[in-house]
């Protein structure tokens, strides 16, 4: 797949429109996760409007967006930049073979208290 | 029989590079009636019209039809020139080739085809063309302008100065408006209260000038020329023409904790306040929400201080009815509501504030004396985060927000954080935007001064979150240049929120009958070529009630609106339009579904004798349409179910004879 | 009044309280939550991808179910509610998705998002009002004050969650109110707590839920209240020495049954 047709493929799975955008910022204003991702919110916005989708392919800052939607909600443009980020994960994990949690992972930081939908949730989140 | 010439335009290529117009004029040469068809590079220039005289006189013509731009353009044009050689100028007809033809079509052979039709279609109509004579209607030489700002002040005196009455109506208790709560004025830094209260008490002194002050429209009729407009006086509980603004009545009042409107709730006034100390009108007013006398019938304080004995409890609404010529809306702006943008903790923390509220708090009148003190604990901020772009530009998915951008807040925003490092160097001032906008006279010299010579720190990047903590508003946002997401401890935040029309323009333009787009902003009759007139003839446009403004772009446009009410009102007679309904009373069986569509009320009833066929008479119940308030817009004809009802100009059987000519 | 009821897996297990005391409070309220047969877990999260079908289909039958009955669906874990509701809003809004939903669930009757989905607090207050609520105190929670932590996904995205002002707002804090409380707002209590994140990363778990903490503690909260289960694991799994308790926990108490529900 070429570098326009993977930034099509990730617009079309994430259902928003990166156009949209018009640079202002409060995404990453907003975001968490900031401090604990390579690229951030509003270059995920802009590295996908300029097909340039490669280095969010192999970054690990999917993994860290919390996918709380403080970005979608805030964003003025109704651009929704969580929805690419999780577009680029989907695409990510849904390659064989790609998954980054397997069911051997859950004892390492399972403990007593934790609730249940915690375990469900990540492996929907790091695994296929 | 009409003898009929056809003039095709090229308009240089507009029309000329996707219709063949040769083969248009040649098609029309052979239409019924028409005896001349010619075409022309630009029709409209003069050459162009000098053709059209010659060829009426040539060939004796009795109707034109011009294909050229849309009616819009240039149908006036060509009713001139056919005045001109001597025809009635409702015998010229308009093919709109251009914007609804070439302008649409790429290709020439299809283009050329319906230029034909189109061309056919005027043909058919002026076949059936009448003369049309306007009738003519009294001009009321006064003028009322509905707000009392910056702009109804300006384009008030400036009507005044040309001789003519103008009457101001404002819903607050003083005239002044937004600039009369501004502390300096961009970019020249002077202060707003100097420049503006001359002009305040210009319109006080003025003999031509009336002010309805805590005063609304409540109902308005008629047409250009000749309005009606109902006013109602809210009920002040003070005679404004005894109170001599004196303030004892103020002083004494017992009721002490009324919010403020004027410093936009930041400190409190009594139950009877003047506004500010230059108002004017500068009369008191009780708020009969607050007043104990109102309530409950407990007090009467002020009337017992009140010497002039200008105090009446028992004041009630009045209505006032006067005629108008021309009507000026100039209802201004508000700044919206941040309740949808609380991720910035507006309602969370007294330290987050807005612009306006900023201008308050560094006005020497204002709740501080003008000494910049943070609402919270009144101590000086240290460190102010102003953020840019709350609420403007947001697209309409986003759901909340204004999709504009406001203009002036990028200059405002700079001001504030100029001044400030100007009076407290010790300040330190950030200032989060998207892009700053400054096209405008000395606009970006003053804005780079802001950061050049005062220090102002500028960031790229926009602001998500503010955590109010503690004494502190810990203030999280991105630095778009840096890449960096940066976290700033803030005493102070100043809020450029999104300006919006103020919420009387919507009901109002109801009663003018004058368009608004989807934000409320009322509608011009052109953007470029009538910027300061609505569509509604004779009603005019003045201020940010046309689009978000400064002070120096809002006096320019409410001079310009001045222009133009000076112009109708210097005329003692105005044209009608004779492209009005009328009512067969043969036909018409009085059934009033004409009367309920008219958005102009502009038909009425009467009963009429008929003598029937047998001698008896017959009393039937009849449409009658006033020509001078009709505006012509043909709901009434098709409502009508006898097919009474017709409008001259644009008759059923000419829009009839439209229809086969394009469906032949 | 009978709603059909989706506890969802962590209120069948670890968070057996948040269910007990709702159920008990409902009864005392009027109304009874009655557990939709043979649900299925909601999956944890909504996957936003438009053409993520499987993951979506638990919610749709236990959607389906209660449209079979004619009853509201009522939930009360946050996570629960953000999915169902989210793929109700999809079944309504996304025709292709939908389409594709119904496609693949051939031999069952077709559905369009009819069910009205209630999260329990939106029950207090749209159903039952909270000036109702209000009468039926018999211990007031006087002299607390307590924070309402929502997190995200209650609130979030706000257009489609439709409980509350996403960025301000009142629901829980009428609560505290109706139960003679004093309600704390504090700024933090709509940002994240880390969520599932602290598999991966469990410092920034951990640093985002003290920063939710800390603010409510700074703002005078002596409790925080939440209706998630992920939350309050994050929570109390931080820096922070602020109690987190289920908001039913204190809706029992100030009903005067969570003795009787902890026998």
């Amino acid at each position: 797949m070429n570098k326009k047709m993977l930034a099509e493929e990730i617009i079309r799975i994430s259902g928003t429109d990166p156009k949209k955008c018009m640079k202002c910022g409060k995404c990453s204003g907003s975001c968490p996760a900031y401090d604990d991702m390579e690229y951030h919110p509003h270059q995920f916005v802009s590295m996908i409007i300029n097909g340039n989708v490669d280095p969010l392919m192999v970054s690990e800052s999917v993994y860290s967006c919390l996918t709380c939607f403080a970005c979608a909600e805030r964003c003025p443009r109704g651009v929704e930049p969580a929805k690419l980020i999780e577009a680029v994960r989907l695409f990510k994990l849904r390659e064989k073979g790609k998954n980054r949690m397997s069911a051997e992972d859950v004892s390492a930081f399972c403990d007593a208290d934790m609730p249940q939908q915690a375990i469900v949730s990540a492996f929907r989140k790091y695994a296929k | 029989m009409q003898r009929i010439g056809v003039f095709v335009c090229w308009c240089g290529s507009n029309i000329a590079g996707t219709v063949d117009v040769k083969q248009v004029a040649k098609a029309l040469e052979n239409e019924p009636g028409v005896v001349y068809s010619t075409d022309y590079q630009y029709m409209c220039s003069q050459a162009g019209q000098d053709m059209i005289v010659n060829a009426v006189k040539e060939h004796r013509l009795t109707g034109i039809v011009v294909c050229s731009c849309s009616p819009r353009m240039h149908e006036q044009t060509f009713r001139k020139t056919a005045a001109k050689a001597g025809l009635n100028p409702y015998m010229v007809e308009i093919a709109n080739i251009r914007e609804q033809c070439s302008w649409v079509h790429k290709d020439m052979i299809v283009g050329t085809e319906k230029a034909i039709i189109l061309g056919k279609a005027a043909v058919a109509k002026v076949n059936l063309n009448a003369p049309l004579t306007p009738g003519e209607s009294p001009v009321t030489k006064r003028a009322l302008v509905i707000g009392g700002g910056i702009a109804g002040i300006q384009t008030a005196l400036d009507i005044a100065d040309a001789g003519f009455e103008v009457d101001i109506v404002e819903k607050k208790p003083t005239i002044g408006g937004k600039m009369a709560q501004l502390d300096k004025t961009f970019p020249t830094l002077d202060c707003a209260a100097c420049i503006l209260t001359p002009k305040m008490v210009d319109v006080a002194q003025h003999e031509k000038i009336r002010v309805f002050s805590f005063s609304e429209v409540s109902e308005v009729s008629g047409f250009v020329g000749n309005f009606e407009v109902t006013i109602k006086k809210k009920a002040r509980y003070v005679k404004e023409d005894i109170c001599t603004g004196c303030g004892a009545c103020v002083d004494k009042c017992p009721v002490k904790k009324v919010p403020n409107e004027f410093n936009l709730g930041m400190d409190n006034r009594k139950a009877i306040y003047i506004p500010f100390a230059q108002a004017v009108p500068k009369v008191a007013t009780i708020d009969p929400n607050a007043c104990n006398m109102l309530k409950a019938g407990k007090c009467g304080v002020c009337s017992k201080v009140c010497t002039a004995g200008a105090i009446d409890y028992t004041q009630k609404d009045e209505l006032v009815t006067e005629k108008y010529g021309a009507i000026v809306v100039a209802t201004g702006f508000e700044p919206i509501s941040m309740e949808k943008f609380d991720e910035y903790a507006y309602s969370q923390s007294k330290d987050v504030i807005t612009s306006l509220e900023f201008e308050r708090l560094t006005n020497a009148a204002g709740p501080t004396q003008g000494k910049l003190l943070r609402p919270s604990d009144l101590k000086h901020p240290e460190k102010i985060v102003f953020v840019q772009c709350v609420g403007s530009r947001c697209a309409s998915c986003a759901e909340k927000g204004k999709e504009y951008c406001s203009k002036i807040c990028c200059m405002y925003t700079a001001k504030h954080a100029m001044l400030t490092r100007d009076k407290y160097p010790d300040t330190d001032v950030t200032v989060f935007y998207i892009d700053v906008r400054t096209p405008g006279k000395n606009f970006d010299e003053f804005y780079r001064r802001a950061t050049e010579d005062y220090g102002v720190k500028y960031i790229k990047g926009m602001v998500g979150k503010i955590v109010p903590e503690g004494d502190k508003l810990h203030v999280q946002g991105s630095d778009l240049i840096a890449n960096e997401q940066v976290h700033i401890d803030a005493d102070l935040v100043v809020l450029a929120a999104a300006i919006e029309p103020d919420k009387s323009a919507r009901p109002l333009a109801t009663m003018l009958t004058a368009s608004m787009d989807t934000n409320d902003f009322f509608t011009e009759a052109h953007p470029k070529l009538r910027p300061v007139e609505s569509p509604t003839a004779g009603v005019f446009l003045s201020g940010a009630c046309q689009g978000p403004k400064d002070i120096p772009e809002t006096v320019s446009q409410a001079g310009a609106a001045a222009a133009k009410v000076i112009g109708l009102l210097a005329k003692d007679k105005l044209l009608g339009n004779p492209c009005v309904a009328s009512s067969d009373e043969n036909m018409c069986n009085g059934c009033s579904s004409c009367a309920n569509v008219c958005p102009y009320g502009a038909i009425t009833y009467e009963d009429k004798e008929f003598r029937m066929p047998d001698r008896t008479i017959q009393v039937r119940r009849i449409a009658k349409v006033n020509p001078a308030v009709c505006q012509g817009c043909g709901c009434c004809t098709v409502t009508c179910p006898s097919g009474a009802m017709d409008l001259r100009g644009f008759t059923n059987s000419q829009i009839m004879a439209e229809v086969d000519a394009i469906c032949k | 009044m009978k709603v059909t009821y989706f506890p969802g897996c962590t209120l069948k297990n670890k968070a057996k309280d948040l269910d007990r005391y709702a159920r008990e409070c409902a009864e005392i309220l009027g109304i009874t939550l009655e557990e939709a047969e043979n649900w299925q877990c909601c999956g944890g999260v909504f996957t936003t991808a438009g053409d993520e079908i499987a993951t979506k289909l638990s919610s749709v039958r236990v959607l389906k179910a209660a449209k079979e009955k004619g009853e509201a669906l009522v939930t009360v874990c946050s996570a629960c509610h953000n999915v169902v509701k989210q793929t109700n809003y999809a079944m309504q809004n996304d025709r292709s998705f939908a389409d594709k939903v119904n496609r693949y669930m051939a031999d069952e009757e077709p559905y369009n998002g009819e069910t009205q989905i209630y999260h329990y607090l939106e029950l207090l207050r749209d159903v039952v009002g909270f000036d109702k609520l209000r009468e039926k105190v018999v211990n007031p929670l006087k002299g607390k004050k307590i924070g309402a932590y929502y997190g995200c996904l209650l609130l979030r995205p706000g257009k489609v969650m439709g409980l509350d002002d996403p960025e301000n707002p009142t629901v829980m804090e009428e609560l505290i109110r109706a139960l003679g409380a004093e309600p704390v707002v504090f700024a933090n209590r709509n940002e994240c707590c880390g969520g599932y994140v602290f598999a991966e990363n469990p410092e920034l778990a951990k640093k985002k839920s003290t920063a939710v903490l800390s603010n409510a503690k700074a703002n005078g909260a002596d409790m925080v209240i939440t209706a998630c289960p992920l939350c309050k694991y994050n929570l109390q799994k931080s820096a922070s020495d602020v109690p987190v308790v289920y908001f039913t926990e204190l809706l029992a108490e100030a009903l005067g049954v969570k003795e009787s529900c902890n026998e």
